[in-house]
């Protein structure tokens, strides 16, 4: 088979587990998990936008991510249904990703970087300390998951393939957008910016686009989450939720498609088991972090591939012995 | 004492603790664009290990000292055996600061639990001094007072000695720095070490006014990014400013609308943003 061919097989067996999920996985807390992991995966890819293909690392999108959230949850706390709460959900993540970009995009690199984690802040402040509005430490329940088409979303099971639904249009619009000349046009800012601009693109604006794409993504999953949790506390909007989404880009290998998507199944799932037997999730975050610097400074899996194949080398030529000495490095 | 004249009291003393702690971090990042994401974790370290010194009837400034010369030293090796290798790679130094960062406010979490911690102001801190026949608390002019001494040491050192040229020069232009025999990478670790001591030492220095508690650090981590975003990266004089107005505007805020203190902190950050982003004091970046 071509590597074409291969792909596509990849893909298609991939699909078929997506969707059998529920029958295979039997036990719905595993089937929760993997909704977490779907909902998680898309603000994955949303951030991945900016950090991968953009060049442009926001530690700002939790802040977003709890935007969307706690427009939503305060909206259906008021009394209002569940298609004006999301509508209003999106515009008012949208609005705050557009006064984000415009913002952070005053400048790129490290003070890009710096700014948003400002913003995120505020949006922490906001959610922790205004507790007329938010509901302080409290947070705020989300009583009832919607009803499309008259399906309830209450059971493990539905609510995973709605995930599932959402999760799978954003993977499309995704590859759309990375393939498309705009995806091109956006690789190209990050890469060579002053070269872009003297071929007559808008760098500014393809920046400022694409934050709102993300925002947008980063907002659908912060929905998904509330209906998901059915509660939202300033925990969210914490810098641990940015470094998070940061984790699982930057642990799957930026600016692929399917990192995003393994980075938020490996962090996930870590989350879960940790959190189920020590309190420590902020320590082995740390731990890990640092270690994929000091050792896998190229991503989780790309990186694990290097070590594994440098350590199935070392095991080959001990194996061999000295009849077949092969040279330390250079061969590949 | 009135009202206001208590909280411009405080305010003034908050500034000088922010400055502390910020122009660190204005030498750090501004200087030298490292995204030092640990600087509230030096801080909170800082103030803790002045704590456990404390309790053991040391006096107040040889704490502050020791603990400050220890986060240094941290720095010191964190920058010398980490950072070094990642020069210039942003995203690789963001990572492994924050991860640092996690560790370091777990480790504190389980060595000094979850408890807030409040030294007692020194013996000889405490009282007021009558000026104009209005009564001023000692500790917080003491703490203004340290501030303006190193902010004119920091600047004298920066401005005018042969090591704050070297410094510039090392920031400039690195590798015409090393052909001249400027030993650049030596005198980073000395900055960064330096950017984490005095941070350390502000910790301890403000410990018997904020105390020390867990998640102080990532509280002290947005001010010290603020004030340097306002001042203008890698602007003394900038952060000098910058800390006594986010000083001003913390207390009065807290004051007058509790609510949302927190969030109108970010307010001049985010004009100044918009207006003049190189900040108020910084050199337009071409």
């Amino acid at each position: 088979m071509s590597p074409k061919q291969l792909q596509s097989a990849a893909i298609a067996i991939a699909l078929v587990a997506l969707l059998t999920l529920p029958v295979w996985m039997g036990n719905g807390y595993y089937v929760n998990v993997a909704s977490q992991i779907l909902l998680f995966a898309i603000f994955a890819l949303a951030l991945n936008v900016l950090v991968g293909y953009g060049g442009l690392v926001s530690l700002g999108h939790a802040g977003l991510f709890a935007i969307a959230g706690y427009a939503g949850a305060l909206m259906l706390d008021a009394g209002y249904g569940h298609f004006a709460a999301i509508v209003i959900a999106i515009i008012v993540t949208l609005a705050s990703s557009a006064v984000f970009a415009v913002l952070a995009l005053r400048t790129t690199g490290i003070s890009f970087l710096m700014i948003t984690l400002a913003l995120g802040q505020i949006v922490w402040g906001i959610a922790y300390r205004w507790a007329s509005l938010t509901n302080g430490d409290n947070g705020v329940n989300v009583t009832t998951r919607p009803t499309p088409f008259g399906i309830s979303l209450a059971g493990a099971e539905a609510f995973y393939y709605a995930t599932l639904i959402i999760f799978l249009i954003a993977v499309v619009t995704m590859a759309i957008l990375v393939r498309s000349p705009f995806g091109a046009a956006l690789r190209g800012t990050r890469d060579q910016e002053r070269r872009m601009n003297a071929l007559g693109y808008n760098v500014w604006l393809i920046r400022f686009l694409s934050f709102l794409f993300s925002g947008f993504w980063t907002g659908i999953s912060g929905l998904l989450f509330i209906y998901y949790n059915q509660f939202i506390s300033p925990q969210v909007s914490a810098l641990t939720s940015s470094a998070e989404a940061l984790l699982m880009v930057i642990s799957g290998g930026t600016a692929t498609l399917l990192g995003p998507i393994f980075g938020s199944i490996i962090v996930v799932i870590m989350k879960n088991v940790v959190s189920a037997y020590i309190e420590r999730w902020n320590l082995v975050l740390g731990v890990i972090f640092v270690a994929i610097i000091s050792f896998m400074p190229e991503g989780l899996v790309p990186g694990s591939v290097r070590l594994w194949r440098m350590g199935w080398q070392a095991l080959r030529t001990r194996w061999n012995g000295s009849a077949v000495r092969q040279p330390e490095d250079g061969s590949r | 004492m009135s009202l206001w004249l208590t909280l411009a009291v405080n305010s003034i003393a908050l500034g000088g603790l922010l400055f502390l702690l910020s122009s660190g971090f204005s030498l750090i990042f501004g200087l030298m664009r490292i995204p030092n994401l640990l600087h509230g974790s030096f801080f909170m370290l800082g103030a803790y290990f002045g704590v456990t010194i404390l309790s053991q009837n040391v006096n107040f400034w040889v704490a502050a000292l020791a603990s400050g010369v220890g986060i240094a030293i941290i720095g010191g090796l964190i920058e010398r055996f980490l950072l070094r290798r990642l020069e210039g790679q942003v995203l690789p130094q963001v990572l492994l600061t924050l991860g640092f960062a996690f560790i370091i406010s777990d480790v504190c979490l389980m060595i000094w639990t979850g408890d807030p911690w409040q030294p007692a102001t020194p013996d000889h801190l405490r009282g007021a001094l009558q000026i104009a026949g209005l009564f001023f608390p000692l500790y917080r002019l003491v703490i203004v007072a340290v501030a303006v001494v190193i902010a004119i040491a920091l600047w004298l050192m920066v401005d005018w000695t042969r090591l704050g040229a070297m410094i510039r020069a090392g920031v400039d232009d690195a590798p015409i720095a090393r052909v001249v025999g400027i030993k650049v990478s030596m005198l980073f670790t000395l900055i960064f070490a330096l950017g984490a001591g005095l941070a350390g030492f502000a910790g301890v220095l403000g410990a018997p006014y904020l105390s020390v508690y867990p998640g102080l650090d990532f509280e002290m981590l947005p001010l010290a990014l603020i004030v340097v975003l306002l001042g203008g990266t890698g602007s003394l004089l900038g952060a000098l400013v910058g800390s006594f107005l986010i000083g001003f505007l913390y207390n009065f805020g807290q004051a007058m609308f509790p609510d949302l203190a927190y969030v109108i902190l970010f307010l001049p950050m985010l004009i100044v943003l918009v207006v003049r982003p190189q900040g108020l004091f910084g050199r337009a970046i071409s």
